[in-house]
């Protein structure tokens, strides 16, 4: 409580108590966090208190449930639909959250350079952001689609038969993560720019008179000075990545051939929880998702001291 | 001192505000009072009929106005989200019930049973189809008033036979004679499909099971039919259809529905429900190059029935309003709205013929043909546990990846492990 100092400095000498409390900056303090954690509080800690106990639980309908120790782990550890279901949502983590960061890079790169049209382009990369997940996997169901499809359409200009991105089970995924990836690009791609407008000037003009070219600037000069903003976006987009949902229920769906090799942990949870009512089970599978987070973070928050630079 | 007085009164006037708020959503008993009814359904082209007939009800109940509520029941959404409501205490005053998953809300005490309503005759179950008013009995208490029902007929596109030069489908037709037809009308050079044979249950392959004289579930709803020979052959008359490439593909069904297909003319003929009269009538391409004519006979003729009914949340604030609401939704009145709008056949006897008459350029009669030989949804408990496997095993024998007779043996195992499991 370091800021409590700064009101003990005020004149104590009459005051009562309960003025003390009302004239110190922690209280105040207190009070302006107050709305946000209480809906931390609500809506985010409660909750996961709730499911690590509902993972130990069986539901009927209607929200009657019992306790029945740890049948839901047992079950969950001896489910191949699951360990399929885990297997994907590595997949699709491998794969998005480092092309994602390669490419949203090199594009801030590009677009931090003084070019016509600069706010069309960023505008560009940035409406993905702001469109609704499900009206993208709409979209790009679409432009996918085996018969009709603008890509397949395209393909078959050039007489190349396009696969079906979205019902063969070897290409679903792969499908989904091109989606995912450039959907992700343009967050990214702000963070990113704001970190290297965060450079000073006076580097790459050292680096200059020292002689080095773009490339060399590029990677000993922009590259370690952005490593904290790497490495926070690299958190937030594999934290992203090993929850993702809606594409996978909006691009694929039940009915689909292809979701056994293409439905991820997110996914499965949703439809054991709220398709089959089997809301213990559902319990389960997020309380392991979340034990799985936290170990990967806390890896990525031992290893950040061997490569992020802080000046 | 002034801070802390200021902070109690503001702390003071935020308690009353709010005590006052909280006491006038409270007192809901009067009838005078002025009243919104939020009603759940999932069908968008039904929303216009129900739409006048809320407001005609609005006409003559100034004071109740009834907000319909749609959500579309793709991937299960609508009973994913009413169950979730149902939990949660927000559930709609009235909402769509139907066959598969009534047993399940009338047992857990979900909605409001309806005996006044009958008693002060607001409500005759005789004014319905009894095999629809037993759907919705549970323990000899009526919870629900039966909407509408459908049945199945095949629709066929004239233009598409008039090219290949095959007669069209008659009242007459057996196996043997669509099988037939499909593979004459198929016409790979244009991508025109015979038929089309999507993975659906109540439109599809439960028709064919029980024109065979194989079943689903036994009577006593206890153990699966699945493994039954006569069963696999209902299901290998559309995977048949597959195989020889006279429908398209289980992945080009994923991409685009059978009725999507049929309505751009790449298909010939389809098994729809009579819920898809009006879509086929108001689509710019089938609306005057398709008829449709009763379901080809197997060993003998078969149809699925069933029927929707509009019933009341146990936990409704206004249950004056909403019994006043419901008996009017299962009124003549009502039913007549919805037969001329041709969007579904209503369940109120004698006014059928409004909906036969509401799209005459179809032969709409065969849907009301088939009655004498529907057999009822078959549903459990838990049906949605059971469809659920229906989707996730049999689409494999769809899509050819493991052979039908396969792929029923291990659904009639997982089918009667989750029937043991209903309590």
């Amino acid at each position: 409580m370091k800021t409590h100092d700064a009101a003990s400095t005020l004149p104590l000498k009459e005051k009562s108590v309960s003025k003390k409390v009302f004239q110190s900056n922690w209280f105040w303090g207190y009070i302006m966090i107050a709305p946000t954690m209480i809906g931390l509080l609500i809506f985010y800690l409660w909750p996961i208190v709730q499911t690590i106990y509902f993972s130990f639980t069986t539901w009927g309908a209607f929200g009657n449930f019992s306790w029945v120790g740890f049948d839901n782990f047992n079950k969950l550890f001896h489910d191949p639909t699951t360990l399929g279901a885990f297997r994907n949502t590595l997949v699709f983590t491998v794969c998005t959250v480092p092309i994602g960061i390669f490419l949203s890079i090199l594009v801030a790169v590009l677009l931090n350079n003084r070019i016509k049209g600069l706010t069309v382009y960023r505008t560009l990369f940035f409406l993905p952001v702001v469109t609704m997940p499900a009206a993208i996997a709409m979209v790009w169901r679409w432009l996918y689609n085996g018969d009709y499809g603008l890509i397949n359409q395209v393909l078959a200009a050039f007489h190349i038969k396009g696969p079906d991105w979205t019902t063969d089970p070897h290409i679903a995924l792969i499908s989904v993560i091109i989606v995912a990836i450039w959907s992700g690009i343009g967050y990214n791609m702000v963070i990113f720019l704001s970190g290297l407008q965060g450079i000073p000037a006076t580097y790459y003009e050292a680096a200059m008179i020292d002689g080095a070219g773009p490339i060399t600037r590029f990677f000993k000069v922009t590259l370690p000075l952005l490593s904290p903003v790497i490495f926070f976006v690299s958190i937030m987009s594999l934290i992203g990545a090993l929850q993702v949902f809606d594409l996978i229920l909006m691009m694929i769906g039940s009915t689909n051939n292809a979701i056994e090799s293409s439905e991820t942990l997110v996914y499965l949870f949703y439809h054991d929880a709220f398709v089959l009512n089997e809301k213990g089970y559902g319990a389960a599978i997020a309380v392991i998702l979340l034990i799985f987070i936290l170990i990967v973070t806390a890896i990525q928050m031992k290893l950040q001291k061997k490569w992020v630079h802080y000046d | 001192m002034k801070k802390l007085a200021f902070i109690l009164v503001a702390i003071a006037l935020f308690a009353f505000s709010f005590g006052c708020s909280s006491s006038s959503t409270g007192s809901s008993a009067s009838s005078n009072q002025k009243v919104t009814l939020r009603y759940g359904i999932w069908d968008k082209n039904q929303k216009p009929a129900l739409l006048t007939i809320a407001d005609d009800f609005h006409k003559k109940n100034p004071n109740i106005t009834v907000k319909i509520e749609v959500t579309p029941p793709a991937d299960n959404a609508y009973w994913t989200k009413l169950e979730t409501a149902a939990q949660g205490g927000s559930l709609p005053d009235l909402f769509w019930m139907n066959g598969p998953n009534s047993i399940k809300y009338e047992s857990n005490g979900i909605l409001m049973p309806l005996d006044d309503l009958v008693k002060n005759k607001s409500v005759d179950p005789k004014n319905y189809p009894s095999s629809l008013v037993d759907l919705y009995t549970y323990n000899k208490t009526l919870y629900g008033v039966p909407k509408d029902f459908d049945t199945i007929a095949l629709w066929y596109n004239k233009k598409l036979f008039d090219d290949a030069k095959v007669p069209y489908p008659t009242s007459s037709w057996t196996w043997a004679d669509i099988q037939n037809a499909a593979q004459r009308v198929t016409n790979k050079s244009k991508g025109i499909y015979g038929i089309a044979a999507p993975l659906y249950n109540q439109e599809g392959f439960y028709n064919t099971i029980y024109q065979n004289d194989g079943s689903v579930i036994s009577a006593d709803g206890k153990t699966s039919g699945y493994d039954q020979p006569a069963t696999i052959e209902g299901l290998k008359f559309w995977t048949d259809f597959i195989q020889k490439g006279y429908s398209p593909t289980q992945a080009q069904m994923t991409d685009n529905t059978a009725e999507s297909l049929f309505e751009s003319g790449k298909v010939a003929m389809i098994y729809s429900g009579s819920w898809m009269a009006i879509e086929y009538a108001q689509n710019e391409y089938t609306k005057d190059k398709v008829d449709l004519t009763v379901l080809p006979e197997g060993k003998k003729r078969a149809v699925m029935i069933h029927g929707l009914a509009n019933v009341i949340s146990a936990k409704t604030k206004y249950p004056e309003q909403a019994k006043k609401f419901l008996a009017y939704l299962g009124s003549k009145d009502a039913a007549l709205v919805q037969a001329k709008t041709g969007t579904v056949i209503p369940a109120f006897n004698g006014t059928q013929q409004a909906w036969v008459d509401s799209n005459k350029q179809y032969n709409l009669q065969s849907y009301i043909d088939e009655l004498q030989y529907s057999i009822p949804l078959p549903h459990s408990k838990d049906t949605a546990k059971w469809w659920d496997d229906e989707t996730t095993i049999l689409k494999k024998a769809w899509s050819g990846d493991i052979p039908v007779d396969q792929a029923a043996q291990q659904l009639a195992k997982v089918m009667n492990q989750d029937l043991a499991a209903e309590k």
